[in-house]
């Protein structure tokens, strides 16, 4: 078996414009963010991104890559509103169909178990509805006849997520308190790409810590990276919390085109994740 | 102390922490779901007081077994609930969540995701993020801090939160768990214990007149002459606010100084 040990340029190598893909983390929380800068250093766009949306969402939809967005938020958590996505929801810039989080989940769940749907109760009554009428209802064949939401499955041609460790052949473990649904996004992918904080031998994986952290296995992942700070300016726990100071930055930036210019000039601009994270640093430094 | 002189020091703040304190009054051994600060200081003063059995979580994944102050860490952590748990707990019903509005109709719909046409908003928020599913799963209430036309609408531009008419039009598997227990604002506290399931007035916080309600509020709302007042905090969960669960004072950041 060889390994599957890639750098986050080659993963986007293998993403083709008009892919569906799917963003694992949540909010402002775990973000495959070192592969979200390799996207916006390639030529990959029409992108239908399926996400628990933060910053990725917001970088993509800031560069134009965003055709179509299936999501149930947008948001930077401590900073509720996401900028980038909300200027481009007010100029229309691309399509959204906007799920319930109970309803992303069944999608992702359907997807992962090849089924053509789930029911949920969530979003009978609302809006999702009427502003998604492909939606379906099925009616339950037992004796409760009940009315539920048919969830189509959320299938995606590739998934992008970002752990603490793995190995070099595919098996990944987070070690914060949440694993979101990095799992299911893997599973429910035709191809799964996981990003790491640092690779280690599969032994040491549970070295210190338990089985119960192995969230994503070989089985499901086509290619790994080691990305150190991959996720930042997102946390990831227990590694590094969200770096609150940068992400301010980066929400005050996006409020003008000059400022927006600005900093992607700044950190955005470079040739690699090594620029960035230099970028970073020195930013820091002026702060103090 | 006695209550009297409670209801003399106490801060509008301080009244609003207590109307959404009674929010989860008798609901047992379900999780209190805060959203903002107002509502995180009542639920903790709820669990320190006449609920004692209901669970809360530090805001990320895991459940605490004690109750620091709004901001501080919990030391003891008593179980773990993710966000595939915690969506599956939803489901489930053992829960009850205080969300915030953007907007809010006379029938309880809610919306959190933007202002304007859906298909290109004037103001584009959060998304509808958990609001349908929680309002078909598991008891609701709402918290406004800040009372006016702009979030009492006569009708909210996207459908998050279902409201009663909206749950009834949608048949009895919309219906079936559906309940809106209150909402509170800066200015009193609301129900839908009526025959066609619209708000009415429970009490007004002290010093609010009924023309202010109907000032600040974009549809009819009854407000009968002598509305109840709001219940004031006793010395007890006086003490418990301003000492142990909000002791740097965040409520006065939400809720305007009257």
């Amino acid at each position: 078996m060889s390994g599957k040990v890639m750098t986050p340029d080659a993963i986007v190598g293998r993403l083709e414009s008009g892919m569906t893909l799917g963003i694992g983390g949540w909010g402002s929380r775990r973000k495959p963010m070192a592969l979200v800068r390799a996207l916006l250093r390639s030529d990959v766009r029409d992108l239908t991104v399926v996400a628990y949306g933060g910053p990725d969402v917001g970088l993509l939809a800031a560069a134009g890559r965003i055709r179509k967005l299936v999501t149930a938020f947008v948001t930077l958590d401590s900073i509720p509103l996401e900028p980038h996505f909300r200027a481009a929801r007010e100029r229309g810039a691309f399509e959204l169909v906007e799920l319930d989080e109970a309803m992303f989940m069944q999608g992702l769940t359907a997807a992962a178990q090849r089924l053509p749907f789930l029911p949920v109760r969530a979003g009978l009554g609302s809006d999702v509805l009427r502003v998604n009428p492909s939606l379906r209802t099925v009616t339950s064949p037992y004796a409760d006849g009940e009315e539920l939401v048919a969830v189509p499955a959320l299938r995606m041609d590739a998934a992008l997520v970002h752990l603490n460790r793995a190995d070099a052949l595919g098996n990944a473990q987070y070690l914060g308190p949440d694993p979101y649904f990095d799992d299911l996004f893997c599973e429910a992918a035709d191809t799964a790409y996981v990003t790491c904080e640092r690779i280690v031998g599969t032994a040491e994986l549970t070295r210190d810590a338990a089985s119960q952290t192995l969230l994503v296995s070989r089985h499901a992942v086509t290619g790994v990276a080691e990305t150190p700070r991959g996720a930042h300016f997102t946390s990831c726990a227990p590694d590094y919390d969200r770096d609150e100071a940068f992400q301010k930055e980066y929400a005050t930036a996006a409020r003008t085109p000059e400022t927006w210019g600005d900093f992607s000039t700044r950190f955005l601009a470079g040739t690699g994740e090594e620029d960035y994270h230099l970028a970073v640093e020195a930013w820091h430094k002026e702060q103090r | 102390m006695t209550a009297t002189t409670g209801a003399a020091t106490a801060t509008r703040a301080e009244y609003c922490v207590v109307a959404c304190a009674e929010a989860w009054r008798g609901d047992g051994e379900v999780l209190a779901s805060p959203m903002g600060t107002v509502p995180s200081i009542a639920a903790r003063l709820a669990k320190l007081t006449f609920a004692p059995d209901l669970l809360l979580t530090d805001g990320e994944a895991l459940l605490i077994g004690d109750v620091p102050a709004v901001g501080a860490r919990s030391a003891v952590t008593e179980g773990w609930l993710p966000y595939r748990r915690h969506l599956t707990m939803v489901m489930g019903g053992r829960r009850h969540v205080m969300m915030g509005a953007s907007q809010i109709d006379r029938f309880g719909n809610q919306n959190i995701s933007c202002v304007g046409d859906w298909r290109r908003p004037d103001r584009q928020l959060l998304g509808v993020r958990g609001a349908p599913v929680n309002t078909l799963n598991n008891p609701v209430s709402y918290w406004i801090p800040r009372h006016s036309p702009r979030v009492f609408v006569e009708r909210v531009d996207m459908i998050c939160g279902v409201g009663y008419d909206s749950a009834a039009a949608a048949g009895p598997s919309a219906t079936r768990f559906h309940e809106l227990r209150r909402v509170v604002s800066d200015l009193g506290v609301f129900d839908f214990a009526t025959p066609d399931r619209t708000m009415r007035v429970v009490s007004l916080h002290p010093g609010v007149t009924p023309e202010e309600v109907h000032d600040a509020t974009g549809f009819p709302l009854p407000l009968p002459d002598g509305a109840p007042r709001t219940r004031p905090p006793s010395p007890d969960e006086l003490r418990l606010i301003r000492e142990v669960v909000d002791p740097s004072a965040l409520r006065d950041r939400e809720v305007r100084a009257r």
